[in-house]
């Protein structure tokens, strides 16, 4: 971990700790977070943690960027040499793996040389870190997905993907809050609510969480309020 | 409880107000008056707090029918306002009685005309602002994002009115040549000299492809020479620079985190000049000193709140 401050624009902050993308990263970043929450108070007006950074964006009439720079280093000084920081919370996410909810199944089936069945229970056998949120609220960024499961998006984006569909894009695994756009190979699909501006926190997954998810079948997928609506054939 | 009834609406005139604050790291993006110079003179006007919400409209083609007597302030572009046919002014607080209808029809002037009412347009707040993001199904008059809809009644419950006028050497005069102040920073020292020399010294054309969470410009190709990056947190104003080497600013409703290298981020009167350019018009970039910015910022925001 190596610490450096940038100015980004006329008042935020990108604080890089690290250069590569690790999942030993993400303790260190929830940690460095929660101390910059603290310090910064109500002066902070954003902090957006990704893979290596934070960035920071601090209210400019209480305070100059020598000021928020040298709150920075002191809220973060002692990070390294604090005792190794906490794991974030762990979610069991359900899924119901299949071809009418994870149109991408079958051709990743095809292409690693394993069964749909062996693709989906693969899938689950890790535990993914959260890396960053972004893309659309509630849109968590998790890996690693295993390499033999990594395979590229799709050259084209669908127009639009269901709420709550399951993808890979090389060696990270999303699940789509919302309908949107979408490149990532769909799977399957989860009952869970990703986004729900009724709950506190809002989104169920927060930067550095893990996710390890559930292989379920269309029955107990439906009982826990799953949508089945198969999706269009493959574009 | 007065309002305006809307009777056409090109579905791009929307509720704004200053954004939503603390919820980026969820991937929830800004939102907020791309424009927000102007949405504050609308609000100074009516002795409202500056960031109530407006009726933000670029291009125009929204007709609205007052539906109580009140008094509105419209701010920003010159879109041919008109109250029953008469011209309004822009930059101005104006009477409208029960029964009168209010046009925007196509720009003469800038981009986006803002719309205040006394104490703000009624609306609930989602995840702390009315700020509509349709992509995202935040804010907006039904906090679903819908923008203004045909037959939606914008509703408002203030009354107390101070009925202001703005300095004249306070307006923005949008005829003259644009040059947007950029802090360099980011990736800034990644780019060849060649294009650090370019993205300072010709003319951008603004691109039709512009929105409310970039626009496009046009002209030399820039060149990153650096490492692919890692996605990161990317400030309001950031120019970043996708691999076809044509630059894009990202305003209000971009995307959080980004993997694109950036050459700096504008400063926020910059954005607001920005946000006024039509297609085609030109614009310079002018490398600006960080702490110069800061203290010509803090004096713009003062200047609302000191007598005049």
């Amino acid at each position: 971990m190596k610490l450096r401050i940038e100015t980004s624009s006329i008042d935020t902050l990108t604080i890089r700790l690290f250069d590569t993308i690790d999942e030993a990263n993400m303790p260190w970043l929830r940690a460095a977070a929660s101390k910059l929450r603290e310090q910064f108070g109500d002066h902070l007006i954003d902090l957006v943690p990704s893979y290596t950074t934070l960035m920071l964006h601090y209210d400019m009439q209480e305070m100059t960027d020598s000021q928020a720079c040298e709150r920075v280093q002191r809220a973060l000084a002692h990070l390294e040499t604090a005792p190794p920081p906490q794991p974030g919370r762990l979610h069991e996410v359900p899924v119901w793996y299949h071809p009418s909810v994870g149109p991408d199944l079958l051709r990743l089936a095809r292409q690693t040389g394993l069964t749909p069945e062996q693709v989906a229970i693969r899938h689950c056998s890790r535990e993914y870190q959260v890396f960053t949120l972004g893309f659309a609220p509630g849109f968590a960024y998790m890996g690693l997905v295993e390499e033999a499961l990594a395979i590229p998006r799709l050259a084209t984006p669908r127009r639009s993907v269901p709420t709550g569909s399951v993808g890979i894009a090389e060696r990270q695994t999303a699940i789509y809050p919302l309908v949107s756009p979408g490149g990532w190979n769909l799977l399957g699909r989860t009952p869970v609510a990703l986004f729900d501006r009724t709950r506190e926190g809002y989104s169920l997954l927060q930067p550095g969480d893990r996710v390890r998810f559930i292989r379920v079948e269309q029955p107990e997928f439906i009982l826990l309020g799953g949508d089945d609506t198969p999706m269009e054939p493959l574009l | 409880m007065s309002g305006l009834l809307v009777e056409q609406s090109l579905g791009l005139a929307q509720l704004q107000d200053a954004g939503r604050f603390g919820v980026r790291h969820l991937g929830v993006t800004q939102g907020g008056a791309l424009d927000w110079v102007a949405m504050y003179w609308a609000n100074w006007l009516l002795g409202n707090a500056l960031t109530c919400s407006v009726i933000e409209i670029p291009l125009g083609g929204l007709v609205l029918l007052c539906e109580q007597d009140s008094t509105l302030a419209l701010a920003g572009a010159d879109l041919g306002a008109t109250l029953d046919e008469q011209p309004l002014q822009t930059w101005n607080s104006f009477a409208v009685r029960k029964g009168q209808r209010l046009v925007f029809d196509t720009p003469r002037a800038g981009v986006r005309a803002y719309l205040a009412a006394p104490g703000g347009f009624d609306g609930p707040a989602t995840l702390g602002s009315q700020s509509t993001v349709v992509r995202e199904a935040l804010g907006g008059l039904d906090g679903q994002g819908s923008t203004l809809r045909r037959g939606d009644k914008m509703l408002f419950t203030g009354t107390d009115v101070l009925r202001r006028e703005i300095p004249h050497t306070s307006l923005p005069d949008y005829s003259s040549p644009a040059r947007l102040s950029v802090i360099p920073g980011a990736q800034y020292s990644a780019f060849s000299a060649l294009s650090l020399y370019q993205a300072f010294n010709h003319a951008w054309r603004i691109d039709q492809r512009a929105d409310r969470m970039g626009i496009r410009l046009v002209g030399p190709e820039l060149r990153y020479t650096g490492a692919p990056m890692i996605s990161e947190g990317i400030p309001g104003g950031a120019i970043q620079v996708p691999p076809d080497g044509q630059p894009i600013v990202l305003l209000n409703d971009r995307q959080t985190i980004g993997g694109y290298p950036r050459l700096g981020a504008l400063t926020p009167s910059a954005m607001s000049r920005l946000a006024q350019l039509a297609t085609g018009e030109t614009a310079r970039l002018v490398a600006t000193d960080p702490e110069a910015a800061r203290r010509e910022h803090l004096e713009l925001l003062h200047g609302w709140h000191s007598p005049r």
